[in-house]
């Protein structure tokens, strides 16, 4: 081996005077950055391994450990940013595609954070949320054009099928090898006690998870793995994936080290084989193409589920939500390019793709403009953060959001971007065993569920604050939201005001 | 009796619950200032192998053999339940460690025999292994009785 | 009403009172014994090595019969039974009538006919509170005590003296010390230890007989101490029991509920003959856990009950300095050892049950072997190489673990 060209990027910073060698440090860390030297006495670091993931810093009972930047910098170059340094050297010595995990740390705009939301003042009243009543019940489906009533005054249109939400928030797709069986567990768990909906993702589903069938998403991929007719009448809905916002125009690739055991079965391909996720589905070329599917998986389950098409927001997303609009499905899902993933070639994720708040806008307005907004209903995620995303992306005409990195966040995940390792020390993005014990769905299922109220609580408050007392009011009420340092294009086609008008 | 288990599917074998044990009953109001640089004598340990841990503390049995067997009246049953040692009357014979079909007592610092008193001489009110257990592998809670 | 009478001072005769008052708050309790308080007997080494006081020698505090609502006669003896009767006759010319009889009258130094030794001045056995503190006033640190035996009693004694005094001899017939429980390599183990605090031995040997300060030994030998300490041995104390003709061995032979082979008559402690499990003999098992066990049983029984003790075994936990013996069992079978130079480890494995074990210098969860041998744990069950490496809940499968440890969440 030559020179290593790459410095650690962390250093582990440990108070020796806190330190009481328990060790805990050294048995929590799967990429083996501690160890105990019995001849000196003290603990050692190699800080080669770190990915800055903070499980031991979690577990330290002394707070002795601390996982800081390495000072160590190359000379300063506007063009020539570090990361990009490292990746030349990183690939000029393995030859390879860069691999990165989770939504994209590069500073393109987050449009989220340029949009503000209205309050009542004087001439309208706000209301109060722990006072008056308030609705955060949504229904995801097609809304049918008329409805017609019997002399009796009975309804006599046949409704399609349709999802209920407590909120308008449902976990996205991670599926069951990308991350672990207790993170699934925590995901089916917490969504049934919430009254929403998780997603399988296409790793198909495992069979201790049927019984969160009415609270569970069943993905239908590119590979197909997992899917057969138990399988889609399991779920509340099913949904096509045709692209996803971190790789989109890119299929998955979950190497066979990782096909082992349940999930093996649960993807119905032989143990130790690579599950290739193709880039596009084979048959599907054309919007009729894709209407044969969603018309197949629906006559597989009796037209009683929900179709939903997964998209990636790409150039051009609104003639291609209008294209789905009009391919039988019943909720376009579009993925931001900032969403997450569990591996993604770096420079797909970092560059393809459009940010979600102008591809939901744009779509929510041609699918009005086209009068076709009622055929479907539109989740969007892509990095929906917090509760007052979830009220913009509404406001913006979203039906809800679909979160996951949130979630992962709730269960421990501290964003250290190397899910494709396999040794996520949270138990979270790995299937070995010893470190999948470490989240207890107990916890994990618990935690999900107090995020996901406090959010509810904070979007009562924030609708409250409009005025407004039912998500269906606020839906693409884009009279609630203005911009702050956008261009004018960019306020153009958000469709919203500056801020001051 | 509200008593310790232990959730094998759960542990991580960490040994936190050994650190924060001897902690509690250190005394010391610092972990660092308790516990460096010195063996620690928990009385709760973790067993296992690679592929399973758990971590073993006082049953508080119902007719505990340890309180029968103890030649020095030491050990004794609290009205609660709890199965207490009273170190001034202990003169380390290990008779109790013989018998305890568990293995959950052991010889403390100044070899007299030390053991879980489920935290309940020490202030803490709840066991120190339970509160600071990552993973909830250990729990305190009313059983059928064992 | 049931009147319920127990002869005898030790823990067994207490434990029997509790196993009474566990089932019959009302019925009327006796206690008859020779000695003046109850205490813990096995306390009186580690009171002469200052590791307890009078005070917390005490069982329970001393007023554990008051507690319990027993008639405790103190410094009385029970002179003989009328079985036909159901009476006792005690030494104050009471006679005391009952329904159920429990015997806990323990055991005696046993004392051989030395010559010479009426002219030793400074004698003593070790048996009883009494005798410890006259030893106590005998010794100084100048004195040279002579122990005769090198058994638990002996040797604990030996202990409790050492730093009080100038030198502590212990002779013994037997080749090695604590012949009872240990074999060679492992009373070797010990021995060593023993010497390296400055006890002296004289095994292999004994006394031919004594003229006042002066042993002459078998081998020639002469001893020259200022204090002579007899624990030889102990003899259960059956009198009372044999003139009513009851079945005795070496010890009132009882079956698993205490009974002996007289109506109304229970028997526990060290004076019993009783099952045990590791060797399928009748045995003296004279240790406080048994006393405790047994004693608590025959007063449940003794209210009508009908409890067995099935699990009896011999056990010792036994140390000197820090550094401790733990057996249990019996030593049959094939033998499983790991050895280094401060540990030995014997198991002994037969029809797939521990049998026994000697442990010395390893002592970490022990008791689960000694659980393995009261439960005739079959070590196919269990994953036996691991068990035999060390001790643990580990080598169960998890199903028994679960249940043993109180089953998951």
């Amino acid at each position: 081996m030559g020179i290593d060209y790459i410095v650690p990027e962390f250093e582990v910073d440990r108070n020796e005077q806190r330190c009481i060698h328990c060790r805990v440090c050294e048995c929590q860390c799967a990429n083996e950055v501690h160890s105990y030297s019995k001849e000196a006495g003290i603990m050692l670091s190699d800080e080669t391994r770190c990915v800055n993931c903070q499980r031991c810093v979690s577990l330290c009972p002394t707070r002795a450990l601390k996982i800081v930047k390495n000072p160590c910098s190359f000379r300063e170059n506007a063009n020539w940013q570090p990361d990009l340094i490292k990746e030349v050297y990183r690939q000029a010595s393995t030859g390879g595609v860069l691999l990165s995990s989770m939504g994209t740390p590069k500073p393109y705009p987050v449009y989220w954070d340029r949009i503000l939301i209205n309050a009542s003042q004087v001439t309208n009243p706000s209301i109060d949320p722990l006072r008056e009543p308030m609705e955060t019940k949504v229904f995801l489906g097609k809304r049918p054009e008329k409805i017609s009533r019997d002399p009796e005054g009975n309804l006599i249109t046949k409704l399609p099928p349709q999802i209920t939400l407590s909120m308008p928030v449902m976990f996205s797709a991670m599926s069951y090898g990308s991350i672990s069986y207790n993170a699934h567990a925590s995901l089916a768990r917490a969504a049934t006690k919430l009254g929403i909906l998780y997603n399988t993702g296409e790793g198909g589903l495992h069979e201790d998870f049927y019984r969160y069938g009415p609270n569970t998403i069943v993905q239908v991929a590119s590979g197909r793995f997992g899917v057969h007719e138990g399988y889609l009448e399991a779920g509340a809905a099913i949904e096509i994936k045709m692209g996803q916002g971190a790789k989109p125009g890119i299929g998955g690739h979950l190497p066979g080290a990782k096909i082992v055991g349940d999930v093996s079965r649960t993807r119905m391909i032989p143990e130790g084989t690579d599950a290739i996720s193709p880039a596009p589905h084979h048959d599907i070329y054309s919007i009729e193409d894709l209407r044969q599917l969603v018309y197949s998986l629906k006559e597989a389950t009796n037209y009683e589920k929900p179709v939903i098409v997964k998209v990636a927001a790409v150039h051009n997303i609104a003639a291609i939500a209008s294209g789905i609009a009009r391919s039988g499905a019943d909720i376009i899902a579009i993925d931001g390019f900032r969403g997450g993933t569990g591996a993604a070639p770096t420079r797909i994720r970092d560059n393809v793709g459009i940010p979600i708040e102008l591809a939901l806008a744009s779509v929510d307005r041609r699918l009005r403009d086209e009068g076709i907004r009622g055929n479907v209903s539109l989740v969007v995620g892509g990095s929906i953060r917090c509760a007052s995303d979830v009220v913009k992306a509404i406001a913006l005409g979203a039906d809800a959001c679909y979160i996951a990195t949130a979630a992962l966040l709730a269960l421990g995940c501290h964003l250290c971007r190397t899910c494709h390792s396999g040794k996520c020390n949270w138990g979270i993005a790995t299937q070995r065993p010893d470190l999948v014990k470490r989240l207890n769905p107990d916890i994990g299922s618990e935690r999900l569920v107090n995020l996901m109220n406090a959010w509810r609580h904070e979007i009562m408050e924030l609708m409250g604050g409009m005025g407004i007392n039912s998500i269906e009011a606020l839906k693409g009420n884009r009279l609630m939201l203005r911009g702050v340092g956008l261009s004018g294009k960019e306020l153009e086609i958000l469709g919203i005001s500056h801020a001051g008008e | 009796m509200k008593r310790v288990y232990v959730n094998e599917e759960w542990c991580l074998g960490c040994h936190l619950c050994e650190y924060n044990c001897a902690f509690a009953n250190s005394g010391k109001p610092n972990m660092a200032v308790a516990l460096k640089g010195k063996p620690i004598f928990p009385n709760i340990h973790v067993e296992g192998d690679d592929k399973i841990t758990y971590a073993v503390s006082c049953r508080h049995c119902e007719d505990p053999i340890c309180v029968r067997s103890c030649i020095a009246g030491a050990l004794s049953k609290s009205d609660a339940g709890v199965v207490q040692i009273d170190h001034s009357r202990c003169v380390g014979c290990y008779t109790c460690l013989l018998v305890c079909p568990y293995g959950a007592l052991a010889p403390g610092a100044d070899g007299l025999m030390s053991k879980c008193e489920l935290c309940l001489t020490n202030g803490l009110g709840e066991p120190a292994c339970v509160a600071g257990c990552p993973n909830r592998a250990i729990v305190y809670e009313e059983r059928e009785v064992i | 009403m049931k009147r319920y009478v127990i002869i005898g001072g030790g823990i067994a005769a207490a434990s029997c009172a509790e196993g009474i008052r566990s089932r019959d708050q009302r019925g009327i309790v006796t206690v008859i014994s020779e000695e003046k308080e109850l205490y813990y007997r096995p306390l009186i080494s580690y009171y002469l090595e200052g590791k307890t006081s009078l005070d917390h020698m005490k069982y329970r505090d001393g007023d554990f019969y008051q507690k319990i609502n027993a008639d405790i006669r103190y410094g009385t003896r029970a002179v003989s039974i009328r079985k036909d009767q159901q009476e006792v006759l005690l030494s104050d010319g009471e006679v005391l009538p009952y329904d159920e009889l429990c015997l806990a009258t323990g055991s005696s130094p046993f004392v051989p006919a030395f010559e010479g030794l009426e002219t030793v001045e400074n004698k003593t056995a070790f048996m009883s509170l009494e005798d410890m503190l006259r030893l106590e006033k005998m010794v100084g640190a100048s004195s040279r005590v002579l122990i005769i035996g090198a058994g638990l009693i002996g040797l604990k004694c030996a202990e409790g003296l050492l730093r009080r005094v100038q030198s502590v001899t212990v002779c013994d017939l037997a080749d090695r010390i604590l012949s009872s429980i240990l074999d060679e390599p492992c009373a070797a183990l010990m021995q060593q230890h023993l010497e390296r605090y400055g006890m002296q031995f004289l095994l292999g040997d004994s006394v031919k007989r004594f003229e006042k300060n002066l042993a002459y030994m078998a081998s020639g030998k002469e001893v020259s101490f200022d204090v002579l300490v007899l624990c030889v041995g102990v003899r259960p104390n059956l009198t009372l029991f044999k003139e009513l003709g009851g079945k005795t061995d070496r010890g009132i032979l009882v079956d698993e509920r205490m009974a002996t082979s007289i109506e109304h008559i229970y028997a526990s402690g060290d004076c019993t003959q009783g099952f045990d499990l590791s060797c399928g003999k009748k045995r003296i098992m004279a240790i406080l856990p048994n006393a405790s066990m047994q004693g608590f049983t025959a007063g449940v029984n003794m209210t009508g009950a009908s409890q067995a003790l099935m699990n009896l075994i011999p056990m010792n936990a036994i140390g000197f300095f820090g550094f401790h013996a733990l057996t249990a069992g019996s030593y049959e079978g094939a033998l499983y050892e790991e050895k280094t130079d401060h540990s030995i480890k014997r198991l002994y494995i037969q029809d797939d049950l521990l049998k026994g074990f000697m442990l010395i210098g390893v002592q970490e969860r022990a008791g689960i072997y000694t659980s393995l041998i009261r439960d005739q744990v079959p070590l196919s069950s269990l994953n036996e190489e691991l068990m035999k490496k060390m001790p643990t809940t580990a080598a169960y499968s998890a199903e028994i673990r679960r249940k043993k440890f109180g089953g998951a969440v």
